[in-house]
């Protein structure tokens, strides 16, 4: 039962990249040690922990990940479990701290959110990331997940005229957001042709259509609203917290131009928040391809069906814009650590909010929505934000 | 792709044969198999169903960044079909031409998919190609 409200009280990421320096320890410990930090708490309030991974054992060996975050950050023996919910762990992982605290169970729960993908070579990593769809029907026969997201652009293309530029454009944005923060992955402006002439991975998608391979650390600390006063002088209340899913095979969706699960998602969060798509001044949304950005953009309403790809080609999607998406860069430009991409969106939700996103500033950031999703469409998980004063 | 010989021949049925199954409380046809009906639940009766392989392209890609298990294959097209006898399914797509197009008819045939390594399984499935 939902007994009290809950707001973020501290956030903290790693630098995301190619981390040669760092392994699941180093970069659990970057974020989750800005996060306690900036909660001004120490590491005995912490009642309990959610870790979201989503392949650790792919890509690292090392399982039980979430009893080794709580190890490395120093939590005295406290309840640690690990969530694995594909590209969506992340925010899965939100979505469990959050029902931990406002049903009155716990007061302080760390979330925190980790990949460590650059051990492996990128043709292991896709293997691992091709678990995320149907094993035995889709990757078996050699579908990968660019290939999945690439039949998904084929028949938007066809219903409503998206164009290769169009898609090109959400990766261009996107980098120009990266490129002013100093924790994405990438500091490289691109242009359209530079999208459009980059190596083909799945037609129509190229390389620089599809986010990275990222090492990558996120973290989180949620407290009682009526309490988060006491360590922070800025918490940001959790409005809404929402989640659906969804067959895993793309096939047999309804649509394959759009993802249900992130529609039905995004209505109850609506509805719980008392906020409509309009009210929202700037997303984080799930761009694993660009097409992805696109479909998000309608999917979360903000947009009718058909309408995103001119929209984003148009600029009406940029820093400056009434509704920023991807302010961080997103995954295609700040990097795709995929267990951490969820936790990864709130802090940057959490950190426009507070007005402290430092050269990519929202102005009068007042409500957030992170969008983060599993697989093709099979996981999606829906917060909005709001400032508490 | 950690173990595909045992998951191909747990499936060969339905891999070889486009054999899924039907729900004989509501009608609705499914592949591959289910083991419930999605409408029905705990009321579903499932009966195997031979698909005759006829459909249209849905969508389609070419893949041209493989898995390792299909480097030797790279470039190849897969697509969702839909079945004139229900589904849609993925399947890889052949003796296209580089024509074909969303709307395209199709048809399942039963071919080699990979060779496992130079003295490996061969692992057929079926396939689809335009009619």
């Amino acid at each position: 039962m939902y007994v009290r409200e809950v707001a973020v009280i501290g956030v903290g990421l790693s630098r995301f990249g190619e981390r040669w320096d760092a392994g699941l320890k180093e970069l659990m410990a970057e974020a989750g040690l800005h996060a306690i930090e900036d909660a001004k708490i120490t590491s005995d309030d912490v009642e309990m922990i959610y870790g979201g991974t989503m392949a650790s054992g792919s890509f690292t060996g090392q399982e039980h990940v979430a009893a080794l975050m709580s190890d490395q950050l120093g939590f005295k023996n406290v309840p640690a479990v690990r969530i694995e919910n594909a590209c969506a762990s992340g925010g899965s992982a939100l979505r469990l701290g959050y029902i931990a605290v406002a049903s009155g169970i716990h007061d302080i729960v760390v979330v925190g959110g980790v990949e460590k993908m650059t051990d492996v070579t990128s043709s292991e990593a896709t293997s691992a990331l091709g678990g995320a769809g149907d094993q035995e029907w889709e990757l078996f026969q050699g579908i990968t997940f660019p290939g999945l997201y690439a039949m998904m652009a084929r028949r938007h293309m066809h219903d409503y005229g998206t164009t290769e530029e169009q898609l090109a454009s959400v990766a261009v944005k996107n980098h120009d957001n990266a490129f002013k923060n100093k924790y994405a992955q990438f500091h490289k402006k691109l242009t359209i042709d530079e999208v459009i002439n980059s190596k083909m991975v799945a037609d129509p998608l190229k390389l620089l259509d599809c986010s990275p391979i990222s090492d990558g650390a996120a973290a989180l600390v949620l407290a009682p609203l009526e309490t988060a006063r006491k360590y922070n002088d800025t918490p940001i209340k959790i409005l809404a917290s929402e989640q659906a899913s969804d067959t895993l095979r793309l096939a047999e969706r309804d649509s394959l131009t759009g993802i249900k699960a992130t529609s039905i998602a995004a209505q109850k969060a609506y509805k719980h928040a008392k906020v409509s798509a309009n009210d929202i001044d700037l997303a984080e949304v799930h761009d694993c391809f660009t097409i992805a950005e696109i479909m998000a953009m309608e999917d979360l309403g903000f947009y009718k069906k058909g309408e995103a790809g001119k929209a984003v080609a148009d600029g009406e999607t940029t820093l400056q814009s009434k509704l920023a998406i991807n302010t961080s860069g997103g995954l295609k430009g700040c990097g795709h650590p995929v267990g951490a991409t969820g936790v990864k969106q709130a802090v940057e939700v959490v950190w426009q909010l507070r007005g402290q996103a430092e050269g990519r500033q929202v102005k009068d950031a007042e409500i957030g929505l992170t969008h983060n999703v599993g697989g093709s469409g099979a996981t999606a998980v829906v917060h909005i934000f709001g400032r508490s004063n | 792709m950690e173990k595909p010989s045992a998951s191909l021949w747990r499936k060969i049925k339905a891999r070889y044969n486009l054999i899924g199954n039907e729900c004989k409380n509501c009608g609705t046809r499914y592949f591959p198999p289910r083991i419930v009906c999605r409408k029905c639940g705990r009321k579903s009766k499932m009966s195997d169903f031979k698909f005759n392989g006829d459909g249209e392209i849905v969508s389609f890609t070419k893949i041209s960044v493989p898995p390792d298990t299909f480097k030797d294959e790279a470039p190849y097209f897969v697509g969702v079909v839909k079945l004139a006898e229900g589904p849609q399914v993925e399947g890889h797509i052949i003796d296209n031409g580089g024509k074909i197009a969303i709307g395209t008819k199709v048809r399942a045939a039963f071919r080699k998919m990979y060779v496992d390594g130079d003295e490996g399984l061969i692992y057929y499935h079926y396939k689809f190609e335009p009619v």
